[in-house]
C-alpha cells in the first residue's frame, strides 16, 4: 500500500484518495488553524472554501482537489 | 439619521465633504477645537480604502519634508489612543539601493532628512542582508528611514470619525454641486454652514473643475498570510531615481508585510487611466519586479489584486486652503500617495486656517492660489 | 520551486469546467476537428456530480464520455487547472500544480458549474461538519464513514443522493431534515411522472430518517462536532452524531462570467436560446447559467458545444429535449425556495466569515458589503467571499462581491505571467 505523511506522520492509502480523505481520517482529522486558533476540516469538498488549504512538498494546495500520491509530504497549517 | 444641531439654516458649523482618510482628519480636528461638523461621504470606491496605508516622509521638496515629517508625528501623538483594528505600526522604511546611482541617493537623501531632525541611518549591502534577509542578495545598500509607519486607513478614518461623536455627524450623501459654502446632495436638497471644506480625493473636480488635479492609477496585490518575512516597509529608491520619474506607466518595488503577516505589494503609476478594472499586463509587471527584490516570492500565494486613484496636483503637494474663488469653501484634496501620510498635517493646517489660529507650518507651499490664482483664464 | 511557460497556448475552442455540461460541449464540438482546450481544477473530468476514488465509479455513462474525449486527438484536457485572471482580449492565465500560463482562445464555452450555498449557524466552523454534496464527494474520495452516525440537513434532493451515498458506506444516517414543507416536497415529487428516471430516483432515495419543515439550529461540540439540535415543525430535537451535512441548495458559479463582461441575472449567467452570452463567442452552459440538473446541463453542453462551431441547425434539434429538463428545474427550483427562518441561524458570535473569523455580530451593523468588509476583513480571506459573500447575500441582502484577480489564489509567479514587456 501507498504511503504520504501528514506533519510527520505516515499514512497509507487506497489508490484514488483524495488528500482531503487522507487528511480527515488521520491525526486531529483537520487542515488547518484559523486565524483565531480554531482548528478546521474541510467543508465545502470541491474547491470553494479553502479550509482544506495545505502545504504537499513545500507548495499550497487544496487537499480535496488533490489525489494522494506515495511519499507525499502533508503538512496541515501551524 | 441624527443630523447635527441646526443654527439659523447651517447643518452644522463645517460641512466636510468626503469621509475618506483626510476629510476625518479634518473633521476630527474641527471638532478638537469645538465646532460641530456634518461629513458627507457618497460611500464610493476611494483612495483611502485603496491604498496601502504606508506612513511615509518624502523629500522631493523642502514642503513634502515640513509636511510628512510634521504629519507622521502627529500619528505617533494619535497611535497610544488608536484602537487595535487601525494596525497602526512604527515599521520604519528600508529605501533599498541597486546601484551607485542610488547609493548616492541614499546619502542625499539620509543628508536631507538628518538635517531635518529624523532619525536614519545608512545601511551597507552586507548590513541590509542582515536586516531583511529575504531579499536577493547584491544591494548595494539601504537608508533606514526609522519613524516611517504603517497603518489600516479604513479603521483609522472611522476612528477619527466616530471617536468625537458629539460633535461630528455622519451622513451617507452624495453632494452634486457646490457653491462656496453651499452644497446640493444628489437628493436635490441643499446645505449650508459657515464654512464647507471638500476632501473627496478624486472626486473633488467634479464638484469644483478648475482643480489641478490628475488621476494617477496604481495596483496593489495581497498574498495569504505568513511568517515573519521582512520587518521594514521595503521600497526600492528606483522609485525616486528613475521607476516613477516620466509619465508614463510605471511599477516600482514597494512591500510591506500586515501585522496579519500577509505580504502587501505596490506600486504601480499609469497616468490619465480612469478604468478601475485591474490591468493585467501591469499587474504582472509590478509583480516581476516585487520577485526581482524578494526571490522568495514568486512560490507565494496571492489572494487578491485591486486599482485604486491618486489624486495629484502638478507639483506634487496638496492644496490646503480657501478656494481663492468660492469663499466659504476650503480645500484638503491633491495629496497623491500620501494622503494617509499627511491627512494629520492636512487637518491642522486647515483648522488654523480657517479658525485664524497661528499655523504649524509655513502655509506657503500648501496654498491653492499656486494653481487657481486670479480669473486669467474666466 | 515552480516553474513558468514562456510559451502561451492557443485554442480555437476553451471549455472551462469538465463537467457533464463541459464534456457533453467537447464531445460535440469535436467532429468538426477543432483545437479544443477542456480544463478543469479538479483531478478527473466529471465534475462534482460524477466523481471517482477509492469509494466510486462513475456511471457507465460518464465512463463513455471520458473514453470518447480520450478518442479525440484534437481535445486537450487540463485537469487539476484553474483560471485565474483575464489576460486581455480572448486570453486567460491558467495555473495547475506545476505552472502558470496564457492561454488564448477564439471561443470560450463556460461550463463553471454550482456550489453548495452554505449558511452559518452556530457550530458550523467545528470538524465534522461539512456540505452535503461535500460530505458526498469526499466519501466517493475515500473518506470511510461506517458505523458513523450522520445528520444531512439543508434543502433539495441532493440531501437525499448525500444520505444514499452515505448509507451505501456504512454510515447510519440518522436525520435528513429537508427545510421546505411536506406539501411543497410532495407537489414536486407528483410532478416527477414526467421524468421517469427521476422519479425512480426519488423513490428509492427517501427514507425513513426523512423530516420536512426541518433545519439545523446548532452544531454541537466543542473540539468536534458531537450533536445537533434540529428544528423539526415545532419540536426542537437533540441528536448525538459524528458528522453532520448541510447544503442550503446550489449557487452557480458565475465569477468568471462576471469578470469577463456577460450579464448575470438572478446569481445566473444569461444566454440566449443558442446558450450564446451577450459577449460574441462565449457561450455558457450548465449549473452556471441555473440549476437544474445534469441531463439540462448534458444537453445545454451539447447545444453550445455544436453552436460554438457552427452547426447551429443540429443544435436546434435539441431545444425540446432542453426545454423538457428546463421543465424539471423551474419545479426544483419552486418547491425547494428557502424558509426565511434559516436567515435567523447565525447568533451574534457566530463566524461568518471563515477565512478571517469575523462574527455575525461584527457584520450586522453595516449596511452594504463593501462596508462591512473594510470595516471587519469580512471576504478579505483566501476564499475571496464565496462562502461569506454568498452567506451575506442571503442573511443581508447585499450585492456579491465583484472579484478581482486572482479569481482563487494563486502562486505569484503565476501572476507575475501577466507582465508581456509591453509598454502598456
Amino acid at each position: 500500500m501507498p504511503e504520504l505523511s501528514i506533519d510527520g506522520q505516515p499514512f497509507r492509502f487506497a489508490q484514488g484518495t483524495t488528500v482531503a480523505a487522507a487528511l480527515m481520517s488521520s491525526g486531529d482529522r483537520c487542515s488547518r488553524t484559523s486565524v483565531s486558533g480554531q482548528r478546521r476540516a474541510p467543508l465545502c469538498g470541491m474547491g470553494i472554501c479553502q479550509e482544506c488549504r495545505v502545504s504537499i512538498d513545500g507548495l499550497r494546495r487544496l487537499a480535496c482537489q488533490t489525489i494522494c500520491r506515495d511519499g507525499m509530504r502533508i503538512e496541515t497549517q501551524p | 439619521m441624527s443630523e447635527a444641531p441646526t443654527l439659523q439654516g447651517h447643518a452644522a458649523d463645517v460641512i466636510v465633504i468626503g469621509g475618506g482618510i483626510v476629510g476625518a482628519a479634518c473633521a476630527d480636528e474641527l471638532a478638537s477645537q469645538g465646532l460641530h461638523v456634518l461629513v458627507l461621504d457618497s460611500q464610493r470606491p476611494a483612495a483611502t480604502a485603496a491604498g496601502m496605508g504606508h506612513l511615509v516622509v518624502l523629500d522631493h521638496s523642502a514642503a513634502e519634508l515640513a509636511l510628512g515629517e510634521y504629519s507622521v508625528r502627529a500619528w505617533c501623538e494619535l497611535a497610544p489612543q488608536m484602537p487595535d483594528d487601525c494596525a497602526m505600526r512604527t515599521n520604519g522604511t528600508l529605501w533599498l539601493a541597486c546601484n551607485e546611482e542610488e547609493m548616492a541617493e541614499a546619502e542625499r537623501k539620509h543628508a536631507a532628512l538628518r538635517e531635518y531632525g529624523l532619525a536614519c541611518e545608512l545601511l551597507s549591502g552586507a548590513e541590509l542582508a542582515r536586516a531583511e534577509p529575504s531579499l536577493r542578495s547584491g544591494l548595494l545598500g539601504a537608508l533606514k528611514v526609522s519613524g516611517d509607519g504603517i497603518l489600516y486607513a479604513p479603521n483609522a478614518a472611522r476612528w477619527l470619525l466616530q471617536r468625537q461623536s458629539s460633535r461630528v455627524v455622519q451622513r451617507q450623501a452624495e453632494v452634486v454641486e457646490v457653491q462656496g459654502n453651499r452644497v446640493r446632495l444628489a437628493s436635490g436638497e441643499w446645505l449650508q454652514a459657515p464654512a464647507a471644506v471638500l476632501a473627496s480625493g478624486i472626486y473633488a473636480r467634479e464638484l469644483c473643475p478648475d482643480l489641478p488635479l490628475q488621476a494617477k492609477k496604481g495596483h496593489l496585490l495581497i498574498t495569504d498570510r505568513y511568517p515573519v518575512q521582512i520587518t521594514h516597509t521595503l521600497v526600492e529608491l528606483g522609485y525616486v531615481t528613475s521607476a516613477h520619474k516620466g509619465n508614463g506607466p510605471s511599477v516600482a518595488f514597494n512591500v510591506q508585510q500586515r501585522p496579519t503577516g500577509q505580504l502587501f505589494i505596490g506600486s504601480s503609476r499609469q497616468f490619465d487611466n480612469h478604468d478601475p478594472e485591474v490591468d493585467a499586463a501591469m499587474l504582472g509587471r509590478m509583480l516581476r519586479r516585487a520577485m526581482d527584490f524578494l526571490p522568495g516570492l514568486g512560490d507565494m500565494t496571492g489572494l487578491r489584486s485591486w486599482t485604486g486613484f491618486r489624486s495629484a496636483s502638478p507639483d506634487g503637494q496638496p492644496l490646503i486652503g480657501e478656494h481663492p474663488h468660492q469663499p466659504g469653501l476650503w480645500l484638503a484634496v491633491g495629496h497623491e500617495g500620501l494622503g494617509v501620510t499627511t491627512a494629520t498635517g492636512t487637518a491642522r493646517l486647515l483648522a488654523a486656517q480657517l479658525l485664524r489660529t497661528p499655523p504649524p507650518l509655513d502655509l506657503e507651499p500648501y496654498l491653492p492660489q499656486r494653481f487657481i490664482g486670479a480669473r486669467a483664464h474666466a | 520551486m515552480t516553474v513558468n511557460a514562456t510559451t502561451n497556448e492557443h485554442v480555437d475552442l476553451l471549455i472551462i469546467g469538465a463537467g457533464p455540461a463541459g464534456m457533453a460541449a467537447a464531445l460535440a464540438a469535436a467532429p468538426r476537428g477543432l483545437s479544443i482546450a477542456l480544463l478543469d481544477d479538479n483531478p478527473l473530468p466529471g465534475g462534482q456530480i460524477w466523481r471517482d476514488g477509492p469509494n466510486a465509479q462513475v456511471p457507465k455513462q460518464a465512463q463513455d464520455m471520458r473514453g470518447r474525449l480520450q478518442g479525440f486527438s484534437n481535445i486537450r484536457l487540463h485537469s487539476g487547472c484553474k483560471v485565474v485572471a483575464l489576460a486581455g482580449a480572448k486570453r486567460l492565465l491558467l495555473e495547475d500544480a506545476e505552472r502558470g500560463w496564457v492561454l488564448s482562445y477564439d471561443s470560450l464555452i463556460l461550463c463553471t458549474g454550482a456550489r453548495e450555498r452554505l449558511l452559518p449557524f452556530p457550530g458550523w466552523t467545528l470538524p465534522g461538519v461539512t456540505g452535503a454534496g461535500g460530505l458526498q464527494a469526499l466519501i466517493k474520495g475515500g473518506l470511510q464513514v461506517k458505523d458513523e452516525r450522520i445528520v444531512i440537513a439543508g434543502t433539495g434532493p441532493l440531501l437525499l443522493a448525500s444520505s444514499a451515498t452515505a448509507q451505501k458506506h456504512g454510515a447510519e444516517v440518522v436525520r435528513v431534515a429537508e427545510q421546505a414543507s411536506l406539501s411543497a416536497v410532495a407537489g414536486f415529487a407528483a410532478g416527477l411522472w414526467r421524468w421517469p428516471n427521476k422519479a425512480i430516483q426519488a423513490i428509492t432515495l427517501a427514507s425513513a430518517a426523512y423530516r420536512t419543515s426541518a433545519h439545523v439550529l446548532t452544531a454541537l461540540g466543542t473540539d468536534r462536532l458531537e450533536g445537533v439540535r434540529i428544528q423539526v415543525g415545532d419540536k426542537i430535537e437533540e441528536l448525538a452524531c459524528e458528522r453532520l451535512a448541510c447544503g442550503f441548495s446550489l449557487v452557480p458559479n458565475v465569477e468568471i462570467a462576471q469578470a469577463l463582461g456577460c450579464t448575470v441575472r438572478d446569481q445566473a449567467v444569461v444566454v440566449d436560446e443558442w446558450q450564446a452570452t451577450r459577449l460574441p463567442d462565449h457561450f455558457a452552459a450548465g449549473e452556471c447559467t441555473g440549476f437544474g440538473g445534469s441531463e439540462l446541463a448534458l444537453v445545454e453542453g451539447r447545444i453550445a458545444g455544436l453552436v460554438a462551431v457552427g452547426e447551429r441547425e443540429t443544435a436546434r434539434g435539441l431545444w425540446a429535449e432542453r426545454l423538457r429538463w428546463q421543465g424539471f428545474a423551474d419545479r426544483l427550483n419552486t418547491a425547494f425556495s428557502l424558509n426565511p427562518a434559516l436567515k435567523t441561524l447565525a447568533a451574534p458570535e457566530t463566524l461568518v466569515c471563515r477565512c478571517e473569523d469575523v462574527r455575525y455580530a461584527d457584520l450586522a451593523g453595516h449596511g452594504s458589503w463593501t462596508g462591512a468588509k473594510l470595516a471587519t476583513r469580512c471576504g478579505m480571506g483566501a476564499c475571496q467571499g464565496r462562502i461569506c459573500g454568498t452567506a451575506a447575500q442571503t442573511l443581508f441582502g447585499w450585492e456579491p462581491p465583484l472579484l478581482r484577480p486572482p479569481f482563487s489564489p494563486a502562486r505569484i509567479s503565476t501572476l507575475a505571467c501577466l507582465d508581456e514587456g509591453e509598454s502598456v
